[in-house]
């Protein structure tokens, strides 16, 4: 029995790396059992292939006949099968095509080791290369073998031209960030001691690493490596994305003055005056979140061109004069009795709106 | 005997019942008492099939977790490992195995593959050293695993990407070797109806298979009439919506193909409501009466519901008041389990209930389903959109980020080369670039990609297919946009035309959509034509290659009960899926990729 056995696996599929004594793993490996499909409602008999049972005379003529239509579907139904007949190119390219219209992964990989070790590579790369199915399997396999060198040598980048610039710009970020995480990592600075880093800038999106900038490097000339003035230049970053970025980390810092010289602009006269690319309200919103002041928060809040959304967020964020001046401006007498209730008994606002409210001078609406 | 595979038209107890057999024979092939060591991910799909105690009665004794190092001891004769066929879990048995021999009465090993056998997997055993050490090594073709009584997954995850981005279709071939011995079970299907390539491709294999057995004829009377195969492809603005339904709203994600769910834990210091702490686990499917009724209503219907229960349910208990014989107490006393566990029930859900609300009433939830609704109906969809703009400088969860540009590319046919080149570069910039693999990949499934042509067919389709309907009635919804208060799924839409009126007569409006309509037949032995009952229904399965959502599954159960609907649904798929794990299968980190 096991003689008839080995003999059988020695016509089976041609492992060359078989210089083991597993020749039943031989036969276990390639004659999985399966049942064809439609018997499910009879009895489930898990049978090798009663072929294995026959001598090797027996066997040797049923092999030899069997075409690539047979022999995939042997392999699909878990029959025994023999891959080494198939010797010319011909041959083995029309065994391929055929697994590959069957479907079946565990065939497609099968034919494939066997091409892989029975072809010199680069007629087994170059046939894969106009066989797309084919080719998946194959990748998958190296992959789940983790053979990295021969995939590295399979694949191309597929990148298309723009996406290349991003591939690109992806490298030089890398190496800008090597450059100064070196240099910071001795945080020599005071301001690494006031706000040590809580993670190296490593592998951090650009934006991270703007903002990082910004926080800590903030202010250097344009030709260093760490400057935000820099990598503002060099990744391209728009004026948008800049200034939030760096209104972020400078409202952290509670740097005001950092933050008012980001909204400066000169107009054509030379007169300085506030220009947003982002609205003002977005701006009011990140300093909140990093708790500026009411005196700070009012200048930004007076700056917002939406008249409903600026009265609403100066109400959220108590500033009183701006709410006082507005509700003067639309002439609404009601109102500013309502809002005399929410300042303080005696306060500066509350004068003021007693002020307001005693002016004969104005045209009140209700 | 699950009770709950039984409603409906279809008894999928059927199929269960057979894959119990199979497992009980080769339970039964590794004779003696056994352990299991289970690959953790296959519990739940198991749990479904079979319970514990179909296991003792085939002499298994304990269950264990597969993990590396030793198999924990056991006084058994067998080792079953129960895995699917992946690489790294080879190495765990191969390490299991090792030590097991070390042992001075090494107890029998086996493997059993779920849901088929891999010759790399075995080929790492042997080169382990361990392929000889295995008594038995077999496969349980578990391919289509009943769900509910008219839902059947495939849990395949890789399905879609596997698909749609590698060409590979090994999945498909899975599904049609599903659906052969679904057919063996149930009957041949006479009627079969697709749309798309990879439903093509199904159904030319059904056929080939069914031609590969020409001799055999099967005598069974058929169940179903109708198949229809869908590609996801056809239909890719669904999975992208905000679902609304229940079902969907009150699962934590990923737990909900698990067919049971956690209770998402409320933040600490908030509300001051004391609810649950440790998260419960609740097995949740039709059985559990008060979750069939609400599972697929829009969340704005669930609180009606929930507090019409409640009176009901008060009520009941207040008829103890009303006992006055013997007789009557005995009666409301044997009610009583029932109605403490419907209480018990309709406390869990209106907790569950409050906690959804929470996050719908939510600014950001209203303003992101906003956005939504107008990429559906066609508003500035060429536009750079402001809101996922914000989005990305706040550093939102890029999940959310790439399922917004995904929904507005879909809807407007593409996006204009500068727009999609601005989303890119906003989101490389802010996510990092290692992302860049992962646009790659939604462009190549049709997801994020560029215009090719100025013609945008998605307002035809829109309106000829009725996709969008203004007044949708959400508590008392008489069409199936109730689902996405508005939006009603394209892929449902398409299979309730398909009953009627029929196709043919929105031909120009499949020729819209990727891929080609068929339809075939399928010889039935003489005799076994079924005889339709006056007003009887028809029953059609409807496959979701590439995966189905759970609010499709609410639409297609609404035209199922609809009075004069005509037909009955079993919806079966490649996985169960949401926007969030369905976009996750496509993304991709450099170390994942080999360059």
């Amino acid at each position: 029995m096991k003689e008839s056995k080995r003999a059988v696996s020695s016509i089976l599929v041609d492992d060359d790396d078989d210089d083991d004594d597993d020749d039943d793993d031989d036969v276990e490996k390639v004659s999985w059992s399966g049942e064809p499909v439609g018997t499910f409602s009879e009895a489930s008999t898990r049978v090798y292939a009663p072929e294995l049972r026959k001598p090797k005379s027996e066997c040797k003529d049923y092999f030899s006949d069997w075409s690539p239509e047979e022999t995939v579907k042997r392999m699909r139904k878990g029959k025994v099968y023999s891959l080494e007949r198939f010797r010319s190119l011909q041959d083995k390219l029309l065994l391929l095509d055929e697994a590959v219209s069957a479907h079946d992964g565990n065939v497609i990989t099968a034919v494939l080791i066997y091409l892989k070790k029975s072809l010199s590579k680069e007629i087994f790369f170059q046939e894969l290369m106009v066989r797309e199915i084919a080719l998946r399997h194959y990748v998958h396999y190296l992959k789940e073998m983790e053979e990295q060198k021969t995939l590295v040598e399979l694949m191309k980048l597929p990148f298309s031209q723009d996406d290349a610039i991003h591939v690109q710009d992806h490298y030089t970020l890398l190496e800008r960030q090597i450059i100064i995480e070196a240099t910071d990592k001795k945080g020599e600075a005071e301001i690494f001691k006031k706000f040590p880093r809580k993670a190296s800038i490593l592998n951090m999106p650009i934006i991270t690493t703007l903002y990082y900038s910004c926080f800590y490097h903030y202010g250097e000339s344009e030709g260093t490596f760490s400057s935000p003035a820099n990598i503002r230049s060099t990744f391209r970053i728009s004026e948008k994305q800049y200034i939030l970025t760096a209104l972020g980390a400078r409202a952290k810092l509670k740097s005001w003055f950092d933050v008012d010289s980001l909204f400066n602009t000169k107009n054509w006269l030379g007169y300085t005056k506030k220009r947003s690319p982002i609205g003002f309200h977005r701006v009011v919103d990140i300093l909140q979140k990093n708790n500026a002041p009411v005196q700070v928060l009012k200048d930004y809040v007076s700056l917002i061109d939406d008249a409903e959304l600026k009265l609403s967020l100066a109400q959220k964020y108590k500033c009183h004069d701006i709410v006082i001046e507005m509700y003067r401006d639309l002439k609404d007498r009601q109102q500013l009795i309502v809002y005399q209730g929410k300042v303080e008994r005696g306060s500066h606002e509350d004068r003021k709106i007693d002020q307001l409210l005693g002016n004969m001078q104005i045209r009140w609406k209700n | 005997m699950a009770a709950h595979l039984s409603y409906g038209r279809v008894n999928l107890n059927i199929l269960r019942e057979a894959a119990r057999k199979e497992l009980r024979e080769f339970l039964d092939k590794c004779a003696g008492s056994k352990a299991i060591v289970w690959d953790e991910y296959l519990t739940g799909p198991f749990g479904l099939i079979a319970q514990y105690s179909l296991l003792k009665e085939h002499e298994v004794e304990k269950m264990f977790t597969l993990k590396g190092g030793r198999v924990p001891p056991a006084d058994v004769k067998n080792i079953i490992f129960f895995v699917r066929p992946r690489l790294e879990l080879m190495d765990i048995i191969a390490e299991n195995v090792i030590s097991e021999e070390k042992l001075p009465a090494p107890r029998e090993a086996h493997i059993l593959f779920v849901p088929r056998r891999s010759l790399l997997c075995e080929q790492r055993l042997k080169e382990q050293g361990v392929l000889n050490s295995f008594t038995n090594i077999d496969e349980y073709i578990l391919d289509l695993i009943p769900y509910d009584g008219d839902l059947l997954s495939m849990e395949s995850e890789s399905a879609f990407r596997e698909c749609y981005l590698e060409n590979d279709q090994t999945s498909l071939f899975h599904t049609a070797k599903g659906l052969m011995t679904l057919q063996a079970l149930y009957g041949t299907i006479p009627q079969i109806f697709g749309k798309g390539e990879c439903a093509r491709h199904v159904a030319n294999m059904m056929l080939r298979m069914k031609r590969e057995f020409a001799g055999s004829q099967n005598q069974i009377l058929p169940v179903f009439d109708t198949l229809l195969l869908l590609d996801r492809n056809v239909d890719l603005l669904t999975p992208l919506a905000t679902q609304l339904t229940y079902e969907v709203l009150s699962c934590d994600s990923d737990q909900c193909v698990q067919n049971g769910f956690k209770f998402a834990q409320k933040k600490p210091g908030e509300g001051g409501k004391d609810l649950p702490t440790e998260p419960k686990k609740l097995q949740l499917n039709s059985a559990e009466e008060l979750y069939a009724e609400i599972r697929d209503k829009n969340f704005n219907a669930v609180g009606a519901a929930l507090s019409k229960k409640a009176k009901i349910i008060s009520a009941a208990f207040e008829e103890r008041h009303n006992a006055k014989t013997v007789g009557e107490i005995k009666n409301f006393v044997s009610q009583l389990p029932h109605m403490q566990a419907a209480r018990s029930s309709l406390a869990n859900h209106t907790s569950v209930a409050e906690l959804i609300k929470d996050i719908t009433t939510s600014e950001s939830f209203f303003d992101n389903l906003t956005v939504e609704q107008e990429f559906m109906t066609g508003v500035d969809t060429d536009k750079i959109n402001t809101y996922i703009e914000d989005c990305i400088a706040q550093k939102d969860p890029l999940i959310k980020i790439l399922r917004l540009v995904c929904m507005q590319s879909v809807c407007n046919n593409g996006l204009k080369q500068k727009v999609l080149d601005y989303y890119k570069r906003e989101i490389l910039q802010t996510y990092g670039y290692e992302h860049i693999l992962t646009l790659n990949n939604l462009e190549k499934v049709g997801l994020l990609k560029p215009q090719t042509t100025t013609r945008n067919n998605y307002p035809t389709i829109r309106k000829t297919l009725k996709l969008w309907m203004e007044d949708a009635n959400e508590q008392n919804p008489n069409d199936i946009s109730y689902v996405y208060s508005g939006y009603a799924p394209l892929s449902v839409r398409l299979t309730q035309v398909l009953a009627r009126p029929g196709w043919r007569s929105i031909e120009e409006v499949l020729k819209m959509l990727p891929g080609p309509h068929f339809e075939e037949r399928q010889q039935l032995p003489s005799g076994l034509h079924k005889k339709r009952q006056q007003g009887e229904n028809r029953t059609t399965l409807v496959f979701f290659l590439g995966g189905v959502t759970y609010a499709e599954i609410a639409a297609l159960r609404f035209l199922s009960q609809m009075e004069d609907g005509g037909t009955e649904y079993i919806i079966a798929t490649t996985k169960l899926i949401n926007g969030t794990s369905w976009v996750k299968s496509l993304m991709d980190r450099p170390e994942a990729q080999i360059l």
